[in-house]
This record gives structure tokens, sequence and C-alpha cells, in this order.
């Protein structure tokens, strides 16, 4: 099957969008779900299917597959996790006893090691993992049993979140995750065991002696490069980090005009160069004085140039979540997507932005198919 | 918890309604650590704090 890689997936708060072609002329050309909260989407490239995953408030999370680009959808089974242990006690951040019950999916990517399989991250912070192309799910019971679990945090959600997978391109059994706010961990073994990946990250929402507690960290956003697997970049609640040597640490990179924000994307040829989308701060999310900005490295994190052709630059309150920024395979195209609906494309790595759409619902997740 | 934060309070009256809802309960989004412990009783505050206690009122995380 011969995959279109600038096909665009969008998911927004009020139904699902596909965008064809590039740069100027990207089109929105179909829509899907109207109406209904899409959380995000996937593709399995190695058989075309789509899934989407929608939060129904009332009705729970739900997961659609397409295998016909969208002609038609099927509802398969969500994760679900198992009855609490009697006597286990697990008290969140908020001090009440946490409920084992599937509040959201914030993240679902392929599984390498095995075709039609699937990992999805979920709310409140369990791994789960399909081996029949999300026909039933198994929680990851390695990782839901790690002793600091129970102390994760709430961030983005009131529950801890699952919000980031990346299968190493070296070995499809070496998996990272990242979790708002419980840190960022590794699997060498397909899952069976995990070890946190947070030194050199700190915290400054907790008390100043645990702020370098893996379990505290809130890296919003992990990207592991393709080209050069051993250097990751992270988009955390305090600022931008990049680890290159393979997760043994991190290194804070300090940009201009601010290191706050939720999404990073990498070249998929070149790791030294990745795209940010800053906010304000913490306290301010929202754009500095108005301005949609990206900012972009060439040099690994020396240096940071600030991209502002053809994005909003007066009285935009644009705010772009961690799924909500991607780069196509071309290595060319990215598209962001905001919380204000709008929708922006390059195909010069960003050097010139277009708006697609100005009037969509809040844009949660943009992905290239 | 809730001594020391009215002790708090009466020196600067109009933080109570950005920690505290009207009904004295601590705000949804608020978080509160004594000696390094998540605060429990976030409805009527009545965790113990000793003396030297060293007690940190944080924002969570949250929104987006």
């Amino acid at each position: 099957m011969t995959l279109n890689t600038n096909t665009l997936h969008i998911g927004t708060r009020k139904g699902f969008f596909v965008v064809e072609g590039t740069g100027r002329d990207a089109r929105i050309v179909s829509e899907h779900f109207v109406g209904d909260n899409v959380v995000l989407s996937t593709t399995d490239r190695r058989d075309g299917t789509w899934y989407v995953v929608m939060d129904h408030g009332h009705f729970g999370i739900k997961l659609h597959r397409s295998e016909d680009q969208g002609s038609n959808w099927t509802e398969v089974a969500v994760p679900e996790y198992p009855p609490k242990p009697e006597g286990f006690v697990d008290i969140s951040m908020w001090g009440n006893e946490r409920e084992w019950v599937l509040a959201n999916i914030w993240s679902l990517e392929p599984a390498l090691d095995r075709d039609g399989a699937l990992w999805c991250g979920t709310v409140p912070g369990g791994l789960f993992r399909s081996e029949d192309r999300g026909n039933s799910w198994k929680l990851i019971e390695s990782l839901w049993g790690v002793e600091s679990r129970t102390r994760w945090g709430g961030a983005g959600s009131d529950q801890p979140a699952v919000h980031t997978i990346n299968v190493d391109p070296r070995n499809p059994l070496w998996v990272s995750v990242a979790i708002s706010a419980g840190g960022v961990w590794r699997t060498k073994d397909g899952g069976a065991s995990w070890t946190p990946h947070t030194k050199g990250m700190n915290a400054g929402y907790v008390p100043p002696e645990q702020s370098d507690w893996p379990e505290h960290q809130d890296a919003h956003c992990v990207v592991q490069s393709p080209s050069s697997p051993e250097i990751f970049w992270c988009q955390h609640h305090m600022g931008i980090w990049r680890s290159a040597n393979d997760l043994e640490s991190w290194t804070e990179l300090h940009v201009e005009p601010s290191s706050f924000g939720f999404a990073v994307a990498v070249h998929p040829n070149d790791g030294d160069t990745a795209w940010f989308v800053p906010a304000h701060s913490d306290q301010k999310r929202a754009p500095i004085d108005g301005r949609v900005v990206v900012t972009r490295t060439r040099d690994g994190g020396k240096n940071f140039e600030v991209l502002t052709n053809g994005l909003p630059q007066s009285h935009a309150y644009d705010l772009v979540l961690r799924h909500a920024l991607d780069i196509a395979g071309d290595g060319e195209s990215l598209a962001l997507g905001s919380t204000t609906g709008n929708l922006y494309v390059t195909d010069n790595q960003g050097d010139e932005w277009f708006c697609i759409a100005n009037n969509l619902p809040p844009i949660y997740s943009v992905r290239y198919a | 918890m809730r001594e020391v934060l009215d002790t708090v309070f009466a020196e600067n009256t109009r933080l109570r309604g950005y920690v505290v809802d009207e009904r004295g309960s601590l705000r949804k989004h608020m978080t509160i650590f004594v000696d390094g412990q998540i605060l429990l009783d976030r409805r009527s505050l009545s965790d113990e704090v000793g003396p030297d206690s060293e007690i940190y009122v944080m924002q969570a995380l949250s929104g987006g």
C-alpha cells in the first residue's frame, strides 16, 4: 500500500478532519464524527489503518478504526483497568481514593514488534497493549506496579496521563513513555520491566527537596530522533530539555522568547533539528504579546531561530497542546493546530506558514497519517 | 492546618479566597505539602502540623 505521508489528521473538540496537500495548497478534504470530542488519532503505517479516540463525556472513551481511510469506521474495544485489589491504598494527589477506571486515552502508537499490535497510554496512568488492532487490551502491570506510581500527579488532566509513547527505531522492544506528571520511563524488554530516566530534570511545583524526584517530572511531550535514536527532546512543564546520551541524563536549554510550552517535533533525518511552540509561561498560557511564534534549532539546541512568517503577530491567543504539532516524513512539512481553532502548515520547515483554517473547534491533535 | 492558614489569612485577607472556597475547603487545583507530604484532609484541613513543620501551598499542575 502506498501511503501519502502528507495526509494530515486533525482531532478537535467537535470532530475529526482530514487535510490533503502541502503548504498553501493544503485543504480540508473530509470531516468525520462532527460534534464529537476527538482526543487524538494515529495511523498504523504497516497496514494503513486509521485509529481515532473519542471522549464522549456521558458515555465514556471510545476507539474507532477505519481500514479504508475514513470511508467506514468500526468501533473497537477500549482499555479496561482491572479491579483494585482489596486493601490496596491508592490515594490521589487530591486526597481521594483513586478509581481504577479509564478516564481518557492520551497516546496510541503501533507496537512495532508484532503486526497489528498497539500501545495505548491512558488516564489515570495505565499503559495498555493490544495484540489485535484494538479488539482487546491488557494493562501493562509492570509499569502500573512501579513503587512510585501512586505518587504520580495529575497535570493537564486531573489524574496522571501517559501521553507519550516512543518505540525505539533500534529495537521495537525498547519503548519509552512520558507521563504528566510521572516522569519518563523506558523498557528494553517489551514492557516486562521499566526504569525511570529523568536525571537532570527538575520540578518547581513541589517542595525543593523533591524537585528531582522522577515521579514529579511533568514532561509535557518527549520525541525521540528517528535518525539519531540516542537523542531525545523534551518539552517539560519547567522548560526544554534534551538528552543526547540515550536517556542517561538530560540537559536544560534556555530558549527565547520562552521555554514554556507543550509540543515538540524533531526532524526525521536530523536529530539536532527540532521545533517548539512557546507560550508565555505556566502562569500565562498564551503567546507572548499576542504573537504566535515557533522556535527552531538546527544545532542541537545551541541556537534557536524564532519563526513568525505567516503566523499571526497581533492579538493572537492561540495555545498549541502537546499533540498539536507534527512533522511529516518528508522533513519539510509541519502542521500546528491551536486551541483557538486555527490550523497552520508549512512546507519549508517553518520558514513560511499558511493558515489552512481559522474556524475549527479547539484543536487537540494534528498528526501526519 | 486550618489554624495555620487562618493565621496567614488574618494578615492577608484577600489571600483566603484564592486558596480556599467559601466552605473553607482547599480549592480544587491547590495543593499543600506538610513536611513533604500532601495534605490528606482537603475539606476540613484537619491535618496535624507540628511547631517546626514546613508548609508549601502550591498550585497543582492543570489546564492547558
